[in-house]
């Protein structure tokens, strides 16, 4: 695909690292998303009313500023832009990176890179599809496996989790989500321009840790005790 | 001692290629890996075979001119040039695989020689300081302060080898990108072009189908002048800034 | 002309050419009139160079586009001038046969470049530089050249500033100097090990710059193998499109050749695989005059020769010689033993036992030769080669008792890493061992001021031509020579050539280019078809031993004779009997390889022709018929005190190369007086 030509009226906002900015940008917000939810989540421990009062706090949060549901609809909406964005910078850099190899390499050893960097792609499309499912799940289907009641939040969620495969599905998905966080949050620091010293680039790496183990480990504890009966109906 | 050696043979950049198995016995520990080259070529043209093609020039780890692909890692086993590996990091019976350098902005020219002249091209896209020959102020009229013109030396370095596109999964050329863009964006006299610099060099990339960078790090492994990850930090930095400044 | 190259000797001994007073090598050529340069102003020697800017004519700016300059080379000399010339607006063209410009071998210099700053106060100013380049090239330097480089040397450092280079600075923020090659000041601006890398990065940024404003067209992975001369004139020249294997025809109003140094002519060497004396050689048949080729500088301080599969050496810097000790056993029973076994009492520091005064820090001719004459008397170490040990040992053990081992290794670090890859050695703890290796050539094409050689329009620059150094080069002077002419005295000089052009249109149908590109046609087929039984390697290293033997560190007349016919029978044994395997139409290496080794062929005896002249021992050529009752080199000023610039002799019955005609210019010294060098 060389070309031998010079390009001419060269934009910035047409690089590949326009794209990386967006999607480290969208990321960004996802980050703080799952964050928030997970500590939300954590509500579950607080016991059935408790939990309850939070799911429907969200749906009035801002009121009367906002409608019924208004905050959660700005949320949505931020969370699909970010969603469309990041994947079509992830398809479109994608697409790039295969075709800027097309003839691989007989042998290819791996030195440096973290086995999250390289399954950033596929952990991603794991964790689409998971969102899917966990939306027709928790919020459009409301779909209750055990064939429970779907209106009460607090007892589709015990119902769900008590489920062991609906368990292991979500610790995979969160297994996932641990990984593209780990190196997605060093990842977009870099891409942020904000690790100019090898100082930096340690902290960046460190907060990937830590954002992956407080994020997934936090997620997890909900199906685990759920699935332990500590949390129950 | 006695290797296997496969190499990837393919006659122009037309023709399709494929891996041959050659023995080298006599190999000595204290040849350099592209003397072991040698040694094999002069075994193949009193056989009257073609001798396998690869590109050298200084041999000592300067000029950027050589590069294999050597089991899987850019220039081998040991953080250096192809031209700097010697025979005794491989050990009596090793099977030694030899690739040239992938990438679909490096086409191969024959047997391991690619041709890497996207690498000009984005210098030519920015990678230098606009002066004219005598119109520069005396040099101590600007004065750098010593970390920077360290700083500068150090990723200046870069011999354009190519390791590290050879290296990273996303084939890019962020490292060498990088390594310019802060090399002279260390610098006082490098100012001036900053945003201009990054946006040409970074369209060029693009142009040439170099992938994009997912900060992976391979590249700053295979890199013989241990180039670090910081300049495409850099890169990114500048590239932002070129975008708020409306380029 | 006949298809079958140049291989018959015609330069028979017996030949009654006119005997001159101590003239080893009357038979092998002819005498030819006296030259001298013409284009160097008369006057003070400081104003020669304005004189000479101001007489230049110039070139209307809107007239450069119209004007064709070729360039070969992108080192140092070639991608400054490109960058330069193009920058004024001329239209270039600019070859190499590396993949890419910045590949040069000018990329491999380590130590620094002088510049006559005076920043540190120590006394040093453009008068000093210029009397210190002029001493250390033992008064065998034009000295209207040498001035002038040494008064350009200041603007190098500001231009290079300027365009982004790293050099070592002080906490200040000023630049920092280093003393280099045994001079009293420290006028060398470095950058840490690397700067000829940072240099030519500068240059070639630089040259890239040009390419993408257009006015520089850059030739790649192209080889020059022949010279267009029309009406006399340099007008062009064929190149091989080595990927493709296509012979091009490049037209010009001016041919420049920056293609450096043809130290390869010795097989190994610290010179790039690559780097070989086919441009010059090829410009040399079609007229240009050859000068002081005999002219070698060989480095002491490289890393020994291993083994026959050896490919090239390499150079460890001379800074190595400050704290390192340079000894061998007193016994030849010692030499295979462990080095830390041999006690105290039975080494030889014979550096230090010779020349007591300046010990290791001798110039590099003097601590080259010297260890060359303790190997041939047995006495090397480290593994035989040929059956002969070849290497002493450069001893850190004191150094690192005496400062620590930390601070050794802040200082040379690199290099003990470097060492450590190459050998496999650990010079922390075994003495490293070192050999001379030939390293710089201050021999080349003739030129006169303007850098113009004796074929009108075609211009030499850098290493490629002889001007600066005389007989030997300064440390850190070859990169201040390859810019200045680059940067600095080429884009004036040239002018008052070009200011007469564009000159008559010329195609590819015009009788010389026709010429031209058949016989480069005719080589490559001949190479090809020749079908024999030895690789080009083989020959390589078989001239490689010939030159180290007989015109390396020491000549004498028996030696240099027998170098001569060795060679011919090499180079008639070469045309019948090398193999060249693969085709014409795509990237053959061997077959690159091959052309070159054949210019080297002929090179190698003109060499040694001209080492048989020079019944003197000057800098890096010592004769050994002329030395002091204790060894050293001895000048003889009054016979010798000429540059040796030397004519290709063709011979049309014959089809190859004739008798050389010697063309003498006489060396006059009007602001310096010439002094025999001592260092004990
Ligand atoms: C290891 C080493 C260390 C050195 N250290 C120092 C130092 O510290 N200080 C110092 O002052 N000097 C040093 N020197 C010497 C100095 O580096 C060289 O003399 C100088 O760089 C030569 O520059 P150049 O531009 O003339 O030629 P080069 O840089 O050799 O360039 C030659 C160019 O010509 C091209 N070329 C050659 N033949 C052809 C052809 N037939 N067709 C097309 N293109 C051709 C090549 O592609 C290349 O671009 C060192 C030399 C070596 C080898
Ligand atoms: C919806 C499906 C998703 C896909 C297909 C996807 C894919 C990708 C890909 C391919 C990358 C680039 C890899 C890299 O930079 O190393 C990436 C980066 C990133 N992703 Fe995702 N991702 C998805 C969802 C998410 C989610 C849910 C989050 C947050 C919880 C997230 C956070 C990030 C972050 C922070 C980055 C780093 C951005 C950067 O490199 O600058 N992604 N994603
Ligand atoms: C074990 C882990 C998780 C649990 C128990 C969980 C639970 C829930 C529940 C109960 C809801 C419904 C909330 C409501 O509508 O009131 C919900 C909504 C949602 N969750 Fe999760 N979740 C988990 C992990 C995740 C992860 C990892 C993501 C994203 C990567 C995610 C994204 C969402 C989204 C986008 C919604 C819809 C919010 C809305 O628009 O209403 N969840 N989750
Ligand atoms: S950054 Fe490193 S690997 Fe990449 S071209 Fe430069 S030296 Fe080679
Ligand atoms: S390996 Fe590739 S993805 Fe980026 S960090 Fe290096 S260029
Ligand atoms: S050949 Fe020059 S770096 Fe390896």
């Amino acid at each position: 695909m060389a070309t031998t030509t010079l390009v001419t009226g060269a934009r910035a906002s047409r690089s590949t690292i326009t794209l990386k900015l967006l999607m480290a940008a969208s990321g960004l917000v996802f980050i703080l998303y799952v964050l928030a939810h997970m500590y939300g989540n954590l509500k579950a421990f607080a016991g059935h009313d408790a939990y309850n009062e939070y799911a429907h706090h969200l749906r009035t949060l801002g009121e009367p500023m906002l409608p019924y549901e208004g905050f959660l609809w700005i949320m949505r909406a931020v969370l699909i832009v970010a969603l469309v964005v990041h994947v079509y910078a992830a398809v479109r850099l994608g697409h790039r990176a295969i075709h800027a190899r097309s003839q691989r390499y007989v042998v290819k050893k791996n030195l440096a890179s973290s086995f999250s960097s390289r399954w950033m792609r596929w952990g991603g499309v794991a964790i689409l599809l998971f969102v899917i499912w966990h939306l027709i799940n928790f919020t459009i289907g409301k779909v209750n496996v055990a064939g429970g009641e779907t209106n009460d939040p607090y007892n589709l969620l015990v119902d769900t989790f008590d489920t062991w495969w609906m368990t292991v599905i979500y610790l995979l998905a969160m297994f996932a989500l641990a990984l593209h966080l780990h190196h997605g949050t060093w990842s977009a620091a870099q891409t942020l321009g904000l690790t100019n010293n090898a100082r930096a680039r340690r902290n960046a790496k460190a907060l990937g840790w830590i954002l992956a183990v407080v994020i997934a480990g936090g997620f997890s504890l909900v199906p685990i005790f759920v699935l332990a009966g500590v949390i129950s109906k | 001692m006695k290797v296997t050696l496969k190499i990837w043979r393919q006659p122009d950049a037309a023709s399709q290629g494929a891996m041959h198995t050659y023995e080298l016995d006599g190999v000595s520990e204290d040849m350099s890996f592209l003397e072991m080259l040698d040694v094999l070529n002069e075994d193949l043209v009193a056989r009257g075979e073609d001798p396998v093609a690869f590109d050298s020039d200084c041999r000592e780890g300067i000029c950027g001119m050589c590069g294999l692909m050597i089991n899987g890692q850019a220039h081998g086993p040991e953080v250096t040039t192809t031209c700097q590996l010697h025979m005794r990091s491989f050990k009596d019976g090793d099977e030694i695989v030899i690739e040239p350098w992938r990438a679909d902005a490096f086409p191969v020219v024959k047997d391991l020689v690619v041709d890497r002249g996207a690498f000009d091209r984005i210098i030519q896209a920015g990678g230098y300081i606009s002066v004219n020959t005598g119109s520069a102020p005396e040099a101590h009229s600007v004065p750098v302060p010593r970390d920077d013109a360290v700083r500068a030396f150090n990723v200046a370095t870069c011999i354009g080898c190519g390791a590290c596109v050879a290296a990273c999964p996303n084939g890019s050329a962020s490292l060498f990108m990088g390594a310019k863009v802060t090399h002279l964006g260390e610098l006082p006299q490098g100012q001036p072009e900053r945003d201009s610099r990054v946006v040409g060099m970074v369209a060029q990339h693009d142009a040439e189908g170099f992938g994009g960078c997912t900060n992976i790090g391979e590249c700053t492994a295979a890199c013989p002048k241990e180039i670090p990850l910081d300049v495409i930090s850099r890169l990114n930095w500048d590239l932002h800034a070129a975008l708020r400044h409306g380029h | 002309m006949t298809d079958m190259p140049d291989t018959t000797l015609t330069g028979d001994p017996s030949h009654d050419a006119p005997a001159e007073h101590g003239d080893d090598a009357v038979g092998y050529y002819t005498p030819g009139d006296p030259i001298s340069d013409t284009k160097s102003p008369e006057g003070p020697i400081s104003e020669r160079w304005q004189t000479r800017k101001f007489e230049a004519r110039l070139v209307n700016p809107a007239n450069r586009r119209k004007l064709d300059i070729i360039i070969v080379g992108t080192g140092l000399a070639g991608g400054s001038a490109a960058a330069t010339l193009g920058e004024a607006g001329y239209n270039v063209k600019s070859f190499c046969y590396q993949d890419s410009p910045r590949r040069a071998h000018s990329i491999a210099a380590q130590g620094g470049i002088n510049a006559a700053k005076n920043y540190k106060e120590d006394g040093d100013s453009v008068h000093r530089l210029f009397y210190d380049t002029v001493k250390g090239g033992d008064y065998r330097s034009r000295e209207s050249n040498v001035y002038r480089l040494a008064e350009v040397s200041t603007n190098i450092i500001d231009q290079c500033v300027a365009q982004g280079v790293p050099f070592a600075r002080e906490y200040g923020g000023l630049l920092d100097n280093r003393s280099f090659g045994g001079v009293q000041v420290s006028r060398t601006f470095y950058a840490r090990g690397q700067t000829g890398q940072q240099l030519l990065i500068g240059a070639y940024q630089a040259m890239e710059r040009q390419v993408a404003a257009g006015t520089v067209e850059q030739f790649t992975r192209h080889e020059m193998l022949e010279l267009i001369v029309v009406d006399g004139k340099a007008r062009g020249i064929v190149a091989r499109d080595l990927v493709t294997g296509e012979i091009q025809t490049h037209l010009a109003d001016a041919v420049v050749l920056a293609s450096g140094g043809y130290g390869n002519v010795f097989y190994l060497s610290t010179n790039a695989m690559g780097s070989n004396v086919t441009a010059s050689w090829r410009a040399h048949r079609k007229g240009a005059y050859m000068a002081n080729p005999c002219y070698t500088q060989i480095h002491p301080t490289c890393i020994p020769v291993t083994g026959s599969h050896q490919s090239k050496l390499t150079l460890m810097s001379e800074s190595l010689r400050n704290d390192g000790r340079i000894w061998v056993p007193k016994s030849k029973a010692d030499c295979d033993k462990d080095p830390r076994q041999i006690p105290e009492a039975d080494r030889d520091y014979y550096l230090e036992r010779i020349y007591p005064s300046f010990g290791n820090l001798v110039p590099r001719d003097i601590a080259s030769r010297a260890a060359k004459n303790v190997c041939d008397e047995g006495r090397g170490v480290g593994p035989e080669v040929d059956g002969v040990r070849r290497g002493v040992y450069l001893d850190f053990g004191a150094a690192i008792e005496r400062l620590g081992r930390d601070a050794v290794e802040e200082k040379y670090g690199n290099l003990f890493d470097m060492y450590a890859r190459i050998t496999g050695e650990n010079p922390y703890e075994t003495p490293m061992r070192i050999y001379p290796a030939v390293h710089y050539v201050m021999g080349g094409l003739w030129v006169d001021y303007d850098l113009q050689s004796s074929i009108p329009g075609l211009f030499v620059t850098g290493e490629a031509n002889f001007s600066d150094h005389g007989a030997n080069r300064l440390g850190a002077s070859a990169l201040m020579q390859g810019l200045a002419d680059g940067y600095f005295v080429l884009p004036h000089t040239i002018r008052d050539y070009l200011v007469d052009g564009p000159f008559e249109k010329i195609d590819e149908s015009h009788p010389a280019v026709v010429e031209a590109r058949r016989s480069v046609q005719s080589r490559v087929d001949h190479l090809l078809s020749t079908n024999g039984t030895r690789s080009v390697d083989s020959y390589h290293r078989e001239l490689g031993n010939i030159m180290w033997e007989y015109c390396g560190m020491e000549r004498s007349e028996d030696g240099l004779r027998k170098a001569i016919d060795l060679i011919r029978t090499l180079r008639d044994d070469f045309w019948r009997n090398v193999k060249v395997l693969g085709t014409a139409e795509s990237l053959n290496q061997s077959l690159e390889k091959a052309g070159r080794v054949a210019d080297f062929l002929e090179l190698g005896e003109l060499m040694c022709i001209d080492a048989l002249n020079r019944r003197e021992s000057c800098g890096g050529h010592f004769r050994a018929e002329s030395q002091t009752e204790d060894g050293e080199a001895l000048r003889h000023d009054d016979q010798f005190a000429y540059v040796a610039a030397w004519e290709f002799g063709s011979d049309p019955d014959s089809g190859g190369m004739g008798l050389p005609v010697l063309h003498k210019e006489d060396l006059v010294y009007t602001a310096i007086e010439m002094k025999q060098r001592s260092y004990k």
